[in-house]
């Protein structure tokens, strides 16, 4: 094939990623359960790039996981994405970077539903005007956060005081990425590198010197599915999923999961700890479980942050493991520590997967 | 041509959802919930294709349309460009509107969901909320969430977070205006509408079934739809 026709064809799955002037939408799920993640981002964007971000304190939930519950109307959840756009047009933005891809789906397809429904967006507008008196821009360009470290993760490279590689053998880690099932699967064209070849973690895990893990499940839903998860009598979904996806990727021994939604690393986490206590199986060496990461946290991981300012106290799965491998230093009786090193107690151990 | 197929095409996921299903089974091929449950997308499209009111009823009122888990993985492998995920919203919908969705346990479970998603939405501005997420409704978060429990602000706050604070930041209080506003666009665009049916309903359904029923999340109806277990059972 001559050169300028696979470029085109490349062409398809490459997205326009804003440089800078960013307005930062919260998520829900990654506030709740890796809030440091956030803080991570925002500091490698403010402090290490230099980059324009704004953080809005009256920015509210886009109403995703109640959407995706069936519970509001797709009326409640446009307008309600209309009045976040509203808050970006007031604040003098025009570059949406949202953290959850529960988000970024929505926000994709309520944009292609104006697109093609010029009156559905009407309709928005009013309902949006006669609820709070405001109106809106839409955003030029929308970006997963991720597609942000994505464009710049050579720069956090070089910054970096790690990378992804064993530090006594030399070796890349073996990293199994989750790409979330919002980001590109309805419409792949928002995505980098699409619906089938989603290339944004795996362009990090490159950059920052691991290899990735191509294992049959690798595409295979964590679990969520919303309502599955939500309501304790369904949760059977949830955990077999992530179990598929454990059994599948266990014979290749990866030393870390990185994950693109705020949700999947909660499920891929907290269901080893479960299955631990149900099966007594863990999944990592030496009773260990295989540490998940979120981007950010992996991001802060190279640049060199102290790992309790990633927040790895709040995984249920320890990250210890990882860090001895690519030789991270780290204080032990640091890690349960609150606001300037008062001591909080610690958790107790679970009985079977091993806790540090 | 039927009145319940009618409501369905009213609803833009219906009508950018359904092209026309050759019934290729692709989508049940890549489908978790199919992996999990008795579960076909295939039929599912085909039934709604049929345009048979009847049959669209007995869908509505039926497990089946509660099974999905809106990966939607079927919208980026259906050779014919449909989207049975989008089909599965636009049915679970109309089986609230018409009131259909007591007659399927799962369908009974939107009660828990509008009392734990719904609410934290209006109360607090986030869909989920650590204060509402204990280990007794949610094991699986194992003893670390217990530590996180106990002493909330000081672990949001090492980490960067405000927790319950005002100004920006992850977990911060967020702002009355703010929370009004998100109010009156219930009120404005159907949610409210929607909770208070999911609330009537279900009370009468609890009634029906000799289930105790009030606010909150300690009911007996809200348990057995939220654990599956009958009281009598516990």
């Amino acid at each position: 094939m001559k050169l300028e026709g696979k470029k085109r064809i490349w062409s398809e799955y490459q997205k326009e990623i804003a440089d800078d002037h960013y307005y930062y939408a919260r998520s829900c799920i990654r506030q709740n359960f890796f809030p440091a993640s956030e803080t991570i981002f925002l500091r490698i964007m403010q402090q290490e790039l230099g980059k324009d971000i704004k953080d809005d304190a009256r920015h509210t939930t886009c109403t995703g996981i109640a959407y995706h519950s069936d519970l509001v109307p797709f009326d409640t959840t446009m307008t309600v994405v209309a009045r976040l756009f509203s808050l970006m047009t007031e604040a003098g933005y025009e570059n949406y970077a949202p953290s959850c891809i529960t988000s970024f789906g929505l926000y994709s397809e309520i944009l292609e539903t104006w697109e093609h429904h010029p009156e559905i967006e009407a309709r928005v507008r009013e309902h949006l005007w006669k609820s709070t008196r405001r109106e809106f821009k839409k955003p030029k360009n929308l970006a997963h956060a991720s597609d942000i470290v994505y464009k710049f993760r050579h720069r956090i490279a070089e910054k970096g005081k790690y990378r992804l590689v064993n530090h006594k053998t030399g070796e890349p880690l073996k990293v199994v990425e989750h790409i979330g099932c919002h980001y590109s699967r309805m419409f792949p064209h928002k995505g980098v590198g699409g619906a089938e070849y989603p290339y944004v973690l795996v362009g990090m895990i490159e950059a920052w010197g691991g290899e990735v893990v191509d294992y049959p499940e690798r595409r295979h839903c964590c679990g969520f599915g919303f309502r599955q998860y939500l309501v304790k009598s369904n949760r059977g979904y949830s955990i077999s999923s992530s179990r598929k996806k454990f059994e599948s990727m266990e014979p290749f021994k990866p030393d870390m999961i990185i994950t693109n939604c705020p949700g999947c690393p909660y499920f891929l986490d907290r269901w080893q700890y479960a299955i631990s206590e149900m099966e007594g199986k863990t999944y990592g060496e030496n009773g260990n479980g295989i540490p998940v990461l979120t981007y950010e946290e992996t991001a802060g991981l190279v640049m060199g942050y102290d790992p309790w300012d990633l927040g790895f106290q709040m995984h249920q799965v320890s990250v210890e493991p990882l860090l001895d491998k690519i030789g991270v230093p780290y204080d032990p009786y640091a890690k349960y520590l609150g606001v300037n090193g008062k001591f909080i107690g610690t958790p107790e151990h679970p009985e079977v997967l091993k806790v540090y | 041509m039927g009145a319940l197929y009618d409501r369905l095409k009213q609803d833009i996921r219906f009508e950018e959802g359904l092209k026309a299903c050759i019934n290729c089974g692709t989508c049940t091929a890549i489908c978790t919930a199919a992996e999990f449950y008795d579960y076909d997308p295939r039929l599912v499209t085909d039934t709604v294709q049929s345009k048979d009111d009847a049959k669209i009823e007995a869908l509505l009122k039926s497990e089946t349309i509660w099974y999905c888990g809106e990966c939607m993985s079927c919208k980026t492998r259906c050779p014919r460009g449909n989207t049975p995920g989008l089909i599965i919203m636009a049915l679970r919908s109309l089986s609230q509107e018409m009131g259909y969705f007591v007659e399927s346990e799962k369908g009974r479970q939107q009660l828990a969901l509008k009392r734990m998603v719904g609410e934290t939405i209006l109360d607090l501005g986030y869909c989920v909320h650590a204060s509402h997420m204990d280990t007794s409704l949610f094991p699986e978060q194992g003893p670390m969430w217990d530590w996180v429990s106990q002493s909330r602000k000081e672990v949001y706050n090492r980490l960067g977070a405000n927790y319950d604070g005002e100004g920006s930041g992850a977990m911060r209080k967020i702002p009355r205006e703010s929370l009004n506003e998100l109010s009156a666009i219930f009120d404005q665009t159907g949610a409210t509408e929607r909770f208070e049916k999911i609330e009537k309903l279900s009370e009468e359904k609890a009634k029906e079934m000799g289930l105790g029923f009030d606010e909150g999340k300690s009911c007996e109806y809200f348990n057995y739809v939220y654990t599956g277990k009958h009281p009598e059972e516990s």
